[in-house]
């Protein structure tokens, strides 16, 4: 029912995505912080790697400045909000639009191509046969979002991190252990943003394109994403909750993948965001109609 | 109309029996589309309904697949893998996110692009002349070549074209190069006056009274809001303005030639025909688009010191200031 190129296709955008997941559980779940800046700082790694990949720059080299125009977007989100007192969600949608603009200047044209463009991908490209060149982003992906996962572990069990999380948890209680919370906020969301900039500059290239609307709809997703995967890891510890980050994001990609392939149940593709939203809200009840499974299961076995 | 049912009903017969030949197969046409939009949608019903004109009836001898994006380039992406995986007999891709996706995934499969105005700067394809790969396609891009020729049907002898145009917006400088190369070819020059906001197309225009024979202008977003302004110097120096867009003509413009997104979709459905027929998209030119609609004003000519020829009036699809 899905073609291999499908099912990988499916895999491949997962894992990309999967990096926008983390830093939607970074800012959202960490944090406390409901940050809308992605669907801005998505397209500004695009951008940056797209005019860097253009001018001739190492294509690694493209997307570590795309991370950094990220997480100077997520900074000035968090400086919006640490230092003004603007409300945080206000604070990122301020950002968000004026990203547009921005992201605009540093392209010169609503599209840039890079088709045919020296990019990550291409060197993975050369160890694979050319019928299998498909293979080759999905390879590249999952030791990008393997390493990322590993090296967010590690952060979050250093004293900066276990200081983020309790600034998160309870910031009130972090400032009187004489944490400076206000500088955790603008680490931690420019973290957040930096990911998501990096995933935004490996998604232009794996596509062959940076376009200015590509931000549209990265939260909703990301955030579907999350709490998909949350439903289907139970995210215990920090671990759990990055792998369940990941797993979400390949889900939901799967989903979609799935959904495109309805045909034979009458599905057509502008049920496409219904189908979507149904997912979304399966997932979201799913947990606790699973705990109510188990409460029953354990009173049927105590009363047996 | 009776013009347009006889060529439709010639290129109908002239292709119908190519695609007789292997109509028991059954063919697989995939439609990837980025947004359900009016002119986008006109497109996928021109390519339909050209399919169905050159004897690939959906349900008969056709297998159709459509998906649209909704706008998402996530979405987009996974679409074309889709296809790349199902492998049907050709891909029509419907504007520039769309056909990039498809060409990022597949290098094998033809695709055909519509809608796009710069295949070669969105690197779909190598030259326009010859695409290279297996993409090829129709551009959305302006005729510049055959406005032209109707700008030299009104002013035969005209010599130097002036345009007014906003250096700062990237679609209106690329007309503007091209069109000089369109002029250079045919020995003519091009006078141009950069206006950089609404409030400056008068003082542009003005300046080029004297020199040039004809105005023409582009789709610079910029003067078209000011069309009225480029009309008022025509008339006072009588020069005669001419417009790529069909509204301007109702504002006061000699001449302008449009088209309709349907028959581009049109057009693009007979290059499918032509790609499940068996050519090959590497050497298939990208086409643009052919059936225009001219829309004169001859009020407006008279104001302008021209006359227009009763054999180009009767050409028009619709003649502005005659109720």
């Amino acid at each position: 029912m899905l073609s291999q190129i499908a099912f990988f296709g499916a895999l491949e955008t997962g894992l990309i995505y999967g990096l926008v997941a983390f830093g939607i559980y970074l800012s959202f779940r960490v944090l406390d912080f409901p940050d809308l800046t992605v669907d801005g700082s998505f397209p500004l790694g695009a951008a940056v790697a797209a005019v860097l990949i253009l001018g001739g720059w190492n294509p690694w080299l493209a997307t570590l400045m795309a991370i950094f125009a990220g997480m100077a977007a997520g900074a000035v989100t968090a400086l919006l909000n640490v230092k003004l007192n603007i409300l945080n969600l206000l604070a990122s949608i301020l950002t968000m639009i004026a990203l547009y603009s921005v992201n605009l200047r540093i392209m010169g044209s609503p599209n840039l191509a890079l088709l045919g463009e020296t990019t990550v991908v291409t060197w993975w490209e050369d160890l694979f046969s050319p019928q299998n060149y498909y293979m080759a982003p999905v390879a590249l992906f999952t030791v990008v979002a393997v390493v990322m996962l590993v090296l967010l572990w590690r952060f979050m069990k250093s004293e900066i991190g276990l200081s983020m999380r309790a600034t998160g948890a309870n910031a009130r209680m972090a400032r009187a252990q004489g944490i400076a919370t206000g500088g955790m906020i603008v680490l931690g969301v420019a973290l957040s943003n930096g990911l998501v900039g990096m995933a935004g500059a490996l998604f232009a290239q794996s596509q062959g394109a940076a376009d200015v609307t590509m931000g549209v709809g990265v939260i909703v997703i990301g955030l579907a994403s999350l709490i998909g995967g949350e439903a289907l890891v139970t995210p215990r510890t920090v671990i759990r909750a990055l792998i369940a980050a990941v797993v979400g994001a390949i889900v939901y990609r799967l989903a979609i993948a799935f959904a495109l392939n309805a045909d034979v149940l009458g599905l057509q593709a502008q049920d496409l965001n219904l189908i979507t939203a149904i997912l979304v809200t399966l997932a979201i009840v799913l947990p606790g109609f699973r705990t109510k499974l188990q409460a029953r299961m354990t009173r049927n076995k105590a009363q047996g | 109309m009776a013009k347009i049912f006889l060529r439709i009903l010639a290129s109908a017969l002239l292709l119908t029996g190519f695609g007789l030949a292997q109509a028991e197969e059954g063919k697989t046409v995939a439609i990837t589309q980025i947004v359900e939009h009016p002119a986008l949608d006109a497109v996928h019903q021109g390519v339909k309904d050209e399919l169905a004109e050159q004897g690939y009836e959906e349900g008969r001898n056709l297998t159709l697949m459509h998906e649209s994006a909704q706008g998402n380039t996530a979405i987009a992406a996974q679409i074309a893998r889709k296809f790349a995986g199902e492998q049907p007999d050709a891909i029509v891709a419907i504007a520039t996110p769309s056909a990039q996706t498809m060409a990022a995934a597949t290098r094998r499969l033809p695709v055909v692009f519509s809608a796009v105005t710069d295949p070669v700067g969105a690197k779909l394809v190598e030259s326009l002349e010859a695409p290279g790969a297996n993409i090829t396609g129709v551009s959305d891009m302006l005729p510049i070549s055959r406005h032209l020729d109707m700008v030299l049907r009104v002013v035969p002898d005209a010599k130097r074209i002036g345009t007014v145009y906003n250096p700062g917006e990237a679609n209106a400088v690329a007309l503007v190069d091209l069109l000089e190369d369109v002029l250079e070819e045919r020995g003519l020059t091009l006078e141009k006056a950069a206006a950089t906001k609404t409030s400056e197309v008068l003082g542009a225009a003005r300046s080029l009274a004297g020199k040039v024979d004809a105005i023409y202008l582009t789709t610079d977003n910029t003067v078209i809001s000011a069309a009225e302004a480029v009309v008022s110097v025509g008339e006072r120096a009588q020069i005669p303005v001419f417009a790529a867009d069909t509204a301007t003509v109702e504002r006061g413009a000699v001449a302008a030639m449009g088209f309709d997104y349907y028959d581009l979709g049109r057009q693009t459905g007979a290059m499918v025909a032509r790609i499940l027929e068996g050519a090959d998209p590497a050497q298939v030119p990208v086409e643009t688009v052919e059936k225009l609609d001219l829309f004169v004003n001859p009020a407006a000519a008279e104001r302008m010191g021209v006359t227009l020829s009763d054999e180009l009036i009767s050409e028009a699809t619709e003649v502005v200031g005659n109720e």
